[in-house]
């Protein structure tokens, strides 16, 4: 398994980079941990001209907390998720996911930026992107622009990303008092894609009623799915055992999973319900001072 | 330091060629490659480094693994032009004057490897393990191993064989590596 | 007492062989590099089945670096298109016309270096027309199926049929039995995947000698098959297997990528080098097991086993290409009456053709034993809980007793030794065999799930004696060629092949013990067939059982004549001479005694007039009986309910494969092979769609577990020497494969009694359990 061979930059500004994919026309690609990318080039099945290697771009590497939001530079590596202090008190999810995420030697070379912009339904981040309702901010030759990330998804492999352009940042909501989250994911052995994987963040407020509730679900269907019914149902309830279960149910229905190896549809189905209701209780037991 | 320079017999400068700089064990490297050239590749056949190992095409096995800049990364599945002007550790160089790494020894004496195929791979995921971690819990070190594949030794004698360095490498002042 | 000689037999010194691997200077096939050497890759076929109608060269051969392109069409120019299966079966090395499933190799690229000859294998253009596809090898069966193997004259696709033992008479016992189960297991195709795939460097010098360093657990055995397919005379075929990074069984048949490097090499002039990738390995290379199996088992109202019936249907793929020793097409599948004394038993297996890549050999186990081992201890399991007794006590009652070996079993085999009871009894001892039981019923009242699982297996290893094992005719004897140096050092060269096992250091210590000399003056070598005796390689755990015996009695040969020596230097009648405490003793008169390394010098300086110089023998083992290790394996697991996950919470290993030669290693063994014995169970399997796609093809979805996956592992021994091996080993590379699976899936099916679920096919991945668990979905 070789790849052709092809053109290869390694520029040091973005706006270097963003000038050599936009001077090849589509004809070339972002390379940034390579995890998936040098993978599927392996096998022939991406033959990119030329590869425009955005890992000596200085300061795109950073977790930051503001007034408004929690900052991912691109070039974050997801095993970063795992360690960094702020993500493991206040946004347990991306910390869940990034111990999750293939296996740690992988993980302390992908990035963050690469997770979300490579649109595998297989992909961990997306799915907690979509339950933080995070927005991506891309920037490609006519500047930056904001992308939110229930709107990113398209289909396997295709999102809103252009050509051109470079996602540089991923940007959550402040967690505000009281909220939690949670990721949980069902997988055949370390290494493996999700069978089901499912992401939780909300949060309990002084009466008890749940606000903000977002699900986002992985690899049960052709993106990863922001299972809105479900999250819109959990809203003002106190999540009781039947509210969990309705809420499973839900996110199950917005799945469409296909069968494979994992299992068949049925099977992925119900693993979607169970692990709604576990993570959410999960979120939940979070949002009130858990683990 | 030494220095060993190479460069592609008869090859012309293009735009699907390099040149880089490579610090691999300690010595530094010049060398012009194809850009499609895997870090494995390079390592072993440009730089005959045999000791790190193929096993598979996509990633899973680890046999492939060496340090970057003290990372532990899958070569099979890095272009050998993504680590100029970087440093690369393999199994090659964890001897130090004649003198065998902890992560080694342990291999050694705990009868961590039978085939010996996955072992420099294992051995060099296990230091940067220990690197992050000096002593960590069978559960860590199971999990901070994953990314590695024995078919031959069901990972009991490996975790032992972690053990074992951690316990050396924290013995103050006898030394190891 | 004694002391004990320094690295002899039951000490667990570290190995000899690790000082080259743990710095990275192991030499294994991969890094081998001769001058000029060029790297041969395979185009391989997208369809199942289909007719090639063109393979056109040009734009390949156009593509920089490329040198040469080599189809079917060039080898059967010289007669070299098929090439013979171990099972007298005939396998293509590159197709002239069909290709008969996915992956099959299509056409070899030479080139300058992977790269080029990869960018060469896309570049080759070839034209199929699809033809029907038969997956299910009981639907290959029934009439109308498209015909596979016309070549061969065949109007089916029916291989061969095999049987053994008395029909009627089982029959008849089943009949007569009060309680009578049946129990459909398919244990599924699965691959031995060693993390090092296969390969080989072919060279041709001057002499037109071809020397092929490969990846092969048998150098001797393939050299010949080389000779006899080739026409090239078999002094000038070396083959040499270097460091090996693990073989299982899969490095034991010679694949088409060998024989086109070999091709190439001889038509290029320069040194050839093939690495198979893994996908290549997983979808090309020999699968094992691929068993259906219906297995009837028959019991007294008290539960006394009486009769087996057992009939099977073989899947092996385009051709029989299996690794079995030539009398038994299906191994040793008649090992199957297990540990347990039946009066009657009856098997019958047939073999069927198939699209899928042919194989049949072993995964770490003795042929076929595994299917064989599993088929019994699950039914075994499954008549206790259906006779609603004890599985722990229901064994203890039907063992075959201690005091009744050597024991014959019903479908022929001499049982050398063996204590059941002895070691089960000892497995429930280590992991507390009552108290999970009332933990179990406690938890069952609650409606958790946990089950505790049993299998005590018996394995028959070391082929085997010559009047009944041979592969291609070759008897299965091995060799050890031992000399001693003036110094008192040693070197031993032996027919076998480690890939793992530590033979330079195992080997190392048997001539310890039996020549008295440390194991650190014995150097071992092996695989280089222009020097090493011949012998027929390392699989079935035959190596300690065979090659370990030859080594002990090249040793006694030695001795023989080192006496004699010894009597000389001692100026007594070598009557007078005895071997003890490892050294030569006049007897009654310790303290007059000669080592060893005394005797060696002599041998060369000062020897017996009428004497040959020299202290040296060789000798060919032929064992006169299999050996029989066993074992008690219990594993106690935690099903969760809803996702059907199965958590292995312990398990527990005791085996006996009788004297032990180093602890350690042995203690390694048993972890690789529970290990393999788990990765079935749980989660390997190489799943073919209804067009012959393979769904397994890379790691991706052949599931190798992690350490995580893995549980860990709790051994223990107890020690029944085989009463005919030399120093009464019995070989274990395998026992712990062979036994795991059925404890496992046993615990499993334990935790799911409540529900009524008699069997899950492995691998019980969640989804299987989970419908197991909703099917039946109960109280
Ligand atoms: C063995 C193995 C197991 C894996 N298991 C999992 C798993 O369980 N879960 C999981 O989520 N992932 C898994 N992965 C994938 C891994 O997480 C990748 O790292 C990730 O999918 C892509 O990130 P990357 O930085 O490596 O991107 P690359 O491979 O460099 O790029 C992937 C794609 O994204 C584009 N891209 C990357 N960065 C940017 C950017 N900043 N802007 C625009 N485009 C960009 C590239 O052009 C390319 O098309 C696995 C990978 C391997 C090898
Ligand atoms: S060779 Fe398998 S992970 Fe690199
Ligand atoms: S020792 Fe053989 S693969 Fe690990």
């Amino acid at each position: 398994m070789y790849p052709p061979n092809f053109e290869y930059y390694a520029p040091t500004t973005l706006d270097e980079a963003i000038g050599l994919l936009d001077q090849h026309q589509g004809e070339a690609k972002v390379l940034a941990g390579g995890q998936s990318l040098i993978g599927m080039m392996k096998l022939r099945l991406a033959q990119p001209a030329a590869l425009v290697d955005i890992n000596r771009i200085p300061d795109l590497s950073y977790v930051r907390e503001d007034a408004s939001a929690l900052a991912i530079g691109a070039l974050t590596r997801t095993a970063e998720l795992g360690r960094s202090d702020v993500i493991r008190a206040r946004y347990a999810i991306l910390a869940d996911a990034g111990r999750e995420i293939a296996d740690p030697t992988v993980r302390n070379w992908g990035t963050v930026g690469g997770n979300l912009s490579h649109g595998d339904p297989g992909n961990d981040l997306p799915a907690c992107m979509l339950a933080l309702n995070a927005e991506y901010v891309a920037q490609g030759p006519k500047g930056r622009r904001t992308i939110p990330a229930r709107k990113f998804y398209q289909d396997s492999f295709v999102t809103a990303l252009g050509p051109s352009e470079v996602l540089v940042e991923a940007r959550v909501p402040r967690a505000g008092p009281g909220s939690g989250s949670a990721y949980s994911k069902m997988e055949r052995k370390v290494g493996d894609y999700a069978t089901a994987a499912v992401g939780v963040r909300l949060a309990v407020a002084k009466s008890g009623a749940i606000e903000g509730a977002g699900i986002g679900l992985t690899n049960v269907g052709p993106t990863a799915i922001y299972a809105a019914a479900a999250s819109d149902f959990l809203n003002g309830k106190t999540g009781s055992a039947a509210d969990l279960e309705k809420a499973g149910e839900l996110a199950a229905s917005a799945s469409a999973p296909v069968a494979d190896n994992r299992g068949p549809v049925e099977f992925k189905r119900d693993m979607v319900r169970v692990w709604t209701r576990r993570t959410v209780a999960h979120a939940i037991a979070r949002a009130k001072g858990g683990a | 330091m030494a220095i060993d320079v190479e460069e592609v017999t008869g090859s012309t400068p293009s735009t699907t060629t390099r040149t880089i700089h490579v610090t691999v064990n300690g010595v530094a490297h010049r060398s012009t490659i194809q850009n499609r050239m895997l870090l494995v590749h390079y390592l072993r056949e440009r730089l005959r480094l045999t000791g790190t190992h193929i096993g598979c095409d996509t990633a899973h096995c680890g046999a492939c693994t060496v340090l970057v800049d003290g990372t532990p990364v899958k070569s099979c599945n890095l272009f050998a032009v993504q680590v100029d002007g970087r440093k690369v550790d393999t199994v090659e160089g964890l001897e130090k004057g004649g003198k065998l790494h902890p992560v080694q020894e342990g291999f050694h004496l705990e009868h961590g490897l039978q085939c010996g195929y996955c072992t420099p791979g294992m051995m060099m995921a296990s230091v940067a393990l220990l690197a992050r971690n000096p002593n960590p819990t069978e559960e860590e070190i199971r999990r901070g191993l994953s990314g590695n594949l024995c078919r031959c030794t069901g990972y009991v004698n490996i975790v032992k064989a972690v053990q074992h360095a951690a316990k050396k490498m924290q013995e103050p002042a006898k030394g190891g590596a | 007492m004694a002391e004990a000689i320094a690295g002899g037999i039951g000490q667990s010194i570290p190995r000899k062989e690790d000082a080259r691997f743990i710095r990275g200077k192991g030499n294994y096939v991969d890094d081998v590099d001769l001058p000029g050497m060029l790297f041969l890759d395979l185009v391989r076929s997208p369809y199942a089945h289909a007719k090639i109608t063109a393979i056109r060269k040009e734009k390949a051969l156009a593509v920089p670096g490329v040198l040469a392109v080599i189809t079917g069409a060039d080898l059967a120019a010289a007669k070299l298109a098929w090439m013979p299966t171990l099972m007298s079966d005939t396998q293509m090395v590159l197709p002239t016309d069909t290709v008969m499933f996915q992956g099959q190799e299509v056409a070899g690229v030479v080139g300058v270096d992977r790269y080029a000859a990869a960018d060469g294998v896309a570049a080759v253009e070839v034209d199929y027309e699809p033809l029907p596809v038969v997956i299910d090898p009981f639907k290959a069966l029934e009439p109308g199926a498209p015909v596979l193997r016309p070549d061969k004259k065949k109007t089916d696709n029916h291989i061969w049929h095999w049987e053994v033992g008395d029909k009627a008479e089982t029959e008849k016992a089943l009949k007569n039995s009060a309680v009578v189960i049946t129990e459909k297991l398919y244990i599924p195709r699965i691959h031995v995947s060693s993390i090092e795939t296969c390969g080989c460097v072919a060279q041709v010098d001057a002499m037109g000698k071809l020397t092929v360093w490969m990846t092969t657990q048998a150098p001797h055995a393939i050299r010949t098959v080389f000779a006899l397919v080739s026409g090239l005379p078999e002094q000038n075929i070396r083959v040499i297997s270097p460091d090996i990074g693990g073989g299982f069984g899969g490095k034991v048949p010679v694949y088409p990528g060998y024989v086109i490097a070999v091709v190439a090499a001889l038509t290029t002039g320069k040194p050839v080098k093939w690495i198979e990738d893994r996908t290549g390995n997983l979808t090309s290379d020999s699968f094992a097991r691929d068993y259906h199996i219906e297995a009837e088992m028959g019991a007294t109202k008290d539960g006394k086993l009486t009769a087996l019936r057992v009939k099977t249907l073989a899947d092996h793929g385009y051709t029989d290409a299996a690794a079995n020793p030539s009398k038994f097409p299906a191994g040793l599948f008649h090992i199957i009456t297990g540990s347990y004394p039946f009066a009657a038993a009856f098997v019958e297996v047939d073999a069927a053709y198939t699209n899928k890549p042919p194989g049949g050999i072993a995964y770490r186990c003795s042929f076929r034993v595994t299917e064989a081992a599993y088929t019994i201890e699950r039914l075994v399991e499954n008549m206790a809980h259906r006779l609603q007794i004890d599985p722990a006590e229901f064994r203890m009652r039907n063992f075959i007793r201690p005091d009744a070996f050597p024991f014959k079993s019903v479908l022929g085999w001499t049982y050398d030794s063996g204590n059941y009871g002895g070691a089960l009894k000892k497995a429930m001892e280590m992991i507390g065999y009552a108290d999970l039981r009332k933990e179990q019923a406690e938890k069952r009242k609650r409606g958790e799930l946990m089950g505790i699982g049993i299998s005590s297996f018996t394995e028959i290893v070391g082929a085997g004696p010559s009047q009944t094992f041979d592969i291609l005719g070759i008897k299965m004897f091995d060799s050890a060629e031992v000399r001693i140096h003036p110094t008192g050092k040693v070197i031993a060269r032996l027919g076998t092949k480690s890939q793992g096992q530590g033979h330079e250091t195992t080997y190392a210590q048997i001539l310890a013990e039996e020549l008295g000399l440390p194991a650190d003056a014995i150097n071992i070598e092996e695989g280089d067939t222009d020097t090493a005796p011949y012998g027929l390689g390392t699989y079935a755990s035959r190596s300690t059982p065979t090659s370990g015996a030859a080594a002990a009695m090249a040793a006694r040969k030695i001795r023989e004549k080192a006496a004699k020596i010894a009597a000389h230097l001692l100026e007594v009648s070598p009557d007078d001479i005895e071997w003890k405490d490892h050294k030569f003793q006049v007897k009654g008169v310790p303290e007059k005694s000669k080592t060893m390394a005394d005797v060696a010098f002599a041998a060369y300086t000062n020897f017996p007039k009428g004497m040959e110089a020299g202290l040296e023998a060789t000798d060919y083992y032929d064992p006169p009986n299999m050996t029989y290790p066993f074992g008690s394996y219990i594993c106690a697991v935690d099903v969760d309910k809803e996702t059907g996950q199965v958590k292995i919470r312990r398990f527990v290993a005791v085996d006996d494969c009788g004297v032990i030669i180093n602890p350690t290693i042995v203690d390694g063994q048993i972890h690789g092979g529970l290990t393999m014995g788990f990765a079935p169970a749980m989660l390997e399997e190489i799943p073919y769609d209804a067009d012959g796609n393979n769904r397994a093809g890379s790691f991706l979805e052949y599931l190798l577990p992690t350490a995580v996956e893995t549980p860990k592992w709790e051994t223990g021994k107890t020690v029944t020497p085989s009463p005919h091996h030399p120093f009464g080993a019995k070989g274990v590379g395998e026992s712990a494969t062979v036994g795991a699976p059925a404890a496992i899936v046993n615990a499993v099916l334990d935790a799911l009694e409540p529900y009524g679920v008699t069997n899950i096919d492995i691998p019980l991945s969640p989804h299987k359990v989970w419908k197991a668990i909703h099917a039946k979905d109960a109280k």
